[in-house]
C-alpha cells in the first residue's frame, strides 16, 4: 500500500519541474506547458487527499479536480490564442524579445 | 510502496523533465502528453476512474493537440543551434524552483499527521458524480459552462486575423 506522503512528494517534484520550466524557458509556449504541469501536480494532491481523507464518501476533492480540469482547458485555449496573436504582431514567441512596453 | 506506483512515478517524472528540457518543441509537447497519461494512471490507481478518463480526454486529447497546433502556427518547433533555449536569468528561476521544492518537501516529511492509512475503497460511480453535479454542485457547474463559453469566444476573437484599416 502506497502511503500518502509518497503521492505528496511526487506532486511536489512535478510542481517544481513545472515551476522551473515556466521560469527558465524563453519560449512562451513552454511557459504555458510549465503552468499545465503545475496545475496537474495540484490536481494529484487533491485526489490523494480525497482518497486518504477521513471521509471519502464526500466527493469534494473529486469535484474540485473536475472543475480545475475545465479551468485549465479554458486557460490553455486563451493562452495559446494570445501567443498566436503576439506571434502575428512581432513574429516571435521568445519572451525576452517581447519588450515593446519596456520603459 | 507498491511497484505500480513506483513505475508510474518514475515514468511521470522522467517525461515531465523531458517536456521541460528538450530543444524541439514538438518533442516537448509529446513528452507532456506522456506526463498527462502517467498522471491519469495515478488517478485511476487512486480509485478516481472518472477523473482519470476525463484527464486523458481533456489533456491528452485536447490540450496537447492544441499546444502542437500552436507550435506549428508560430513556427517555433526548431530552435537554431546558435540560439539559447533558456532565458538569460535562468539561475534565478531555477533557484526559486529549488527553494519551493525544498520548502514543500520539508513540510511533507516533517508533518506527522500525514501517515494515515488509506480509507477503505469507495465505489465512485459516474452516476454518483452526475447526481452530485446536478444537485449540490449545480451553481459551479453553470458558472463553469458560462466560463468555458466566454473563454472559447475570447480565444477565437483574440486569435482572429485583424482587418486592415
Amino acid at each position: 500500500m502506497t502511503p500518502l506522503p509518497a503521492y505528496l512528494l511526487l506532486s511536489a517534484f512535478l510542481f517544481a519541474i513545472g515551476l522551473a520550466g515556466a521560469l527558465t524557458r524563453r519560449n512562451a509556449i513552454m511557459v504555458l506547458i510549465g503552468i499545465e504541469l503545475m496545475l496537474n501536480a495540484a490536481n494529484l494532491n487533491f485526489i490523494a487527499f480525497w482518497r486518504y481523507g477521513l471521509n471519502p464518501q464526500v466527493l469534494t476533492g473529486v469535484m474540485f479536480v473536475i472543475f480545475s480540469i475545465a479551468i485549465a482547458a479554458a486557460e490553455a485555449a486563451v493562452g495559446l490564442a494570445l501567443i498566436i496573436a503576439i506571434y502575428r504582431h512581432i513574429k516571435t514567441t521568445n519572451l525576452d524579445e517581447v519588450d515593446a512596453m519596456k520603459g | 510502496m507498491s511497484p505500480v506506483f513506483l513505475i508510474l512515478a518514475v515514468f511521470t517524472l522522467a517525461s515531465a523533465v523531458g517536456a521541460m528540457v528538450l530543444r524541439n518543441l514538438i518533442h516537448c509537447a509529446l513528452c507532456l502528453a506522456l506526463t498527462f497519461v502517467g498522471i491519469a494512471a495515478l488517478f485511476i490507481q487512486l480509485n478516481a476512474e472518472f477523473v482519470g478518463l476525463a484527464q486523458i480526454l481533456v489533456y491528452v486529447g485536447a490540450v496537447a493537440i492544441l499546444i502542437v497546433f500552436a507550435v506549428l502556427l508560430t513556427r517555433s518547433s526548431e530552435t537554431p543551434p546558435s540560439d539559447r533555449v533558456f532565458s538569460r536569468s535562468w539561475w534565478l528561476g531555477a533557484g526559486v524552483a529549488v527553494v519551493t521544492l525544498s520548502t514543500i518537501l520539508a513540510a511533507v516529511v516533517r508533518s506527522p499527521s500525514l501517515n494515515r492509512p488509506e480509507a477503505k475503497p469507495v465505489s465512485l460511480t459516474v452516476k454518483t458524480i452526475g447526481t452530485e453535479l446536478m444537485t449540490k454542485y449545480i451553481l459551479p457547474l453553470e458558472v463553469m459552462g458560462l466560463l468555458l463559453t466566454a473563454a472559447m469566444i475570447g480565444a477565437v476573437v483574440i486569435a482572429m486575423r485583424e482587418r486592415k484599416p
